[in-house]
């Protein structure tokens, strides 16, 4: 079986960790990760504010970068929703059959890194040790495009030490949505208020997620306002062991 | 009486004071949070429900595939069942028709049923321009009317406003429009409810002509449809003489069976209820029996230019449950108002730019005031994919003028992102310079930085990390 990471531009970049932790975890699990170095960006973007166009070249390069892997994991519920949701219509609207190959080729092996460790590995129990309260915000690309469902919450529950507490309007959006929070920033930051009252009251050290994006805003609000608590990827806490802690 | 959307900032700032009204805020939390639960339990009580759902779509899907021929079908039926129609290309026609019609009614006033149609028209201010007065019979249109307002919701137009509000509106304006509040009116709901009762029943029985629109026509047999809750629908429908009904030329459906499935997906995705308490249905005119003369205005009003967009279209599905607007996060934060137009909302920002076109400053800002958390295509009984045509109308928007500075900086991050070893060297420099890094940003980043810290950038990127990390593998296994 042969493995592909997708770290995403933005775990590239900004949260190299929690593309290591993925590695980690898989590595863990018995599960050899090759990290394509073709790939960039998977085009969410500029497709999101209306530049369709633009995105042709990322959608090929995606194509490129992953070809003969039999699947490609990704630690952010966006992205992957983008490949399986959006390709396929960037391929229908554009004239390139490149386009088409790529989303037929692609969108099949695809899969957000919960998708993978419980359908592909068949996992629940990671091997994990994270002796802390912590509360998870299921991010609207895993909870309504890929409808991740319980994957993520499973995988916690089994973590030991783990005391997993419930976020009340757990449903709701942060208010990130990408250009949405530069381009919105008041309705934005509102959304992100209620959010991070809400994974206050849960009175929970760590507010967990699985889009780094959503957890950049998130965490960007929790800092401005000093709070204790801390916004965290769940690809971090399952890599956490008894021997390697968080650090 | 009421107030129009013309000339509207941009939806950003006229968020912006909303977001910042406390009342406001709290008024339309408590309304949206009610009715979000009361839906979601209504709905989960089918077990049909995505099978009502698919047919809704379905129906609609078809009968847009084919509107030419049930207009057609339609125009027949109410003929021949003894009314006029009338076709109108946009609000002004349509407006024009309607005040024709009722001045040669020789009437100065007429009584409204709640009606979408006609307040996107806005044809209580042309017949008011025309010495007529329209009286809004449903109970939150009043509310909107006596206040000076503007609507905030489809379904419950004062939503923005609670219980002391209205007694305050009620106390200070129903007098000059006719039957004063009583003395001493409290706040208290059935208070307020006999207040209105009151002051609309005079209304109703001098009235000589009604406007309405409709839910649904149906095109076999010509009938028209109204689904409502209070009965003061039903009051305008039947006592006058004369009815002038304006409905979008969308409203239409095929057979009268196709009914079952929007008479069941309607009430339980507006008001959570199984079934509504006034469903009115009329057939042209019936001697004795309700009004002698019918009108119906057919309304295009850019419904047939956004019928030509293949991925746009799907927001003439729909049914005006108001579902989308009670799940929508930014809805609920930023109120009605700041749609600038009568359909607020994921459905206005979607259906508002393309019945109006994307030039206004308004309209052009609708595509993107949302951040597409997707909560009201789950909702939408009709399956309309709000997220997909917000991001196709932000596409046209963004070949507008005015775009240009966007547009390059796209331009130039998706060339990077196709020239991996550009993008690396980008993130190096970045990782070198990183203590530099102002936690505030200047220009346009700082619509970010206001409220929230960026993160610290990392000593390294992931992949130069896993770089490192093969090159030491490679070595311990040659070792
Ligand atoms: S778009 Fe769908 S959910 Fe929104 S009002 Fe129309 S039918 Fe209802």
């Amino acid at each position: 079986m042969r493995v592909a990471l997708f770290a995403t531009c933005v775990n590239d970049a900004l949260y190299p960790s929690t593309a290591i932790a993925t590695v980690k975890l898989l590595e863990r699990l018995g599960v050899q990760v090759d990290f394509p170095a073709a790939q960039t960006c998977c085009g969410q973007p500029q497709y999101n504010t209306g530049y369709r166009r633009q995105t042709e070249p990322l959608v090929r390069r995606m194509g490129r970068a992953f070809e003969g892997y039999d699947h490609v994991v990704t630690p952010s519920g966006s992205c992957a929703a983008m490949v399986r949701d959006h390709y396929p219509r960037i391929a229908r609207r554009g004239s390139d059959p490149r386009l088409t190959a790529v989303s037929e080729s692609l969108v099949p092996r695809m899969y957000e890194l919960t998708e993978f460790l419980v359908d592909v590995l068949g996992v629940t129990d990671v091997g994990a040790y994270f002796p802390y309260k912590v509360t998870y915000h299921p991010s609207c690309h895993g909870l309504r495009m890929l409808g991740l469902g319980d994957r993520p919450t499973r995988l916690l529950r089994a973590v030991k030490g783990l005391e997993l507490i419930e976020l009340p309007g757990a449903d709701e959006c942060c208010g990130f949505g990408g250009t949405f929070a530069v381009k919105n920033p008041d309705v934005s930051v509102a959304m992100g208020e209620d959010k991070v009252r809400n994974a206050a009251s849960t009175g929970a050290g760590v507010l967990c997620g699985a889009d780094n994006s959503c957890l950049m805003h998130i965490g960007g609000i929790l800092h401005r306002q000093d709070s204790p608590q801390r916004a965290l990827h769940l690809a971090e806490i399952l890599a956490c062991t008894e021997e390697e802690p968080l650090t | 009486m009421s107030g129009t959307f013309l000339g509207m900032p941009a939806f950003p700032e006229a968020a912006r004071t909303s977001v910042h009204n406390p009342t406001l805020r709290a008024n339309i939390r408590h309304a949206t949070h009610t009715i979000r639960t009361k839906r979601a339990a209504a709905v989960a009580e089918l077990d049909d429900w995505a099978e009502l759902r698919e047919a809704g779509k379905q129906i609609k899907e078809h009968t847009l595939r084919h509107l030419d021929r049930y207009l057609v079908q339609l125009e027949e039926a109410v003929t021949a069942a003894g009314g006029t129609v009338h076709w109108a290309a946009d609000a002004d026609e349509a407006n024009r028709i309607v005040t024709e019609l009722v001045r040669a009614t020789g009437e100065s006033e007429v009584v409204k049923v709640k009606s979408m149609a006609t307040q996107e028209i806005g044809l209580n201010e042309a017949l008011e321009a025309a010495g007529i007065a329209a009286y809004e019979t449903d109970l939150a249109e009043l509310i909107v009317q006596l206040g000076e307002d503007r609507p905030s919701h489809i379904l419950v137009p004062a939503i923005h406003r609670n219980r002391g509000e209205i007694r305050d509106i009620f106390r200070r304006e129903m007098g000059r429009w006719g039957r004063a509040a009583p003395d001493g009116l409290s706040d208290e709901p059935a208070q307020l409810a006999e207040a209105a009762r009151l002051h609309l029943r005079e209304k109703f029985l001098r009235a000589k002509v009604a406007v309405s629109g409709a839910n649904f026509m149906v095109a076999e047999t010509g009938t028209l449809v109204v689904v409502e809750s209070e009965g003061n629908g039903r009051m305008c429908l039947t006592l006058p003489e004369t009815l002038i009904s304006v409905a979008g030329i969308e409203k239409v459906v095929p057979t009268w069976r196709d009914l079952e499935v929007f008479l069941q997906t309607l009430p339980r995705s507006s008001t959570a209820e199984r079934m509504n308490p006034y469903t009115s249905m009329w057939t042209g005119t019936t001697p004795g029996d309700g009004p002698r003369n019918f009108h119906l205005v057919l309304l295009d009003n850019g419904r047939t230019d956004t019928l030509a967009d293949e991925v746009g279209r799907q927001a003439l599905r729909c049914i005006r449950c108001s579902a989308c607007l009670n799940v929508c996060p930014v809805y609920e934060r930023a109120g009605g108002h700041a749609y600038g137009s009568v359909y607020p909302g994921p459905i206005g920002a979607i259906l508002s730019p393309q019945l109006r076109g994307t030039q206004s400053e308004i309209d052009a800002s609708l595509p993107y005031a949302s951040s597409l958390c997707g909560a009201c295509y789950d909702v939408c009984p009709v399956a309309i994919d709000i997220p997909e045509v917000l991001v196709h109308l932000r596409e046209q928007v963004a070949e507008q003028p005015g775009h240009r500075l966007e547009r390059a900086a796209m331009g130039a991050a998706a060339k990077a992102f196709d020239h991996p070893s550009v993008l690396a060297a980008g993130q190096r420099l970045a990782s070198l310079t990183r203590r530099l890094h102002p936690s505030k940003l200047p220009g346009p980043g700082r619509a970010w930085s206001e409220s929230r810290d960026l993160p610290a950038f990392p000593a390294e990127s992931f992949r130069t990390w896993f770089k490192r990390q093969e090159r030491r593998k490679r070595e311990e296994g040659t070792r």
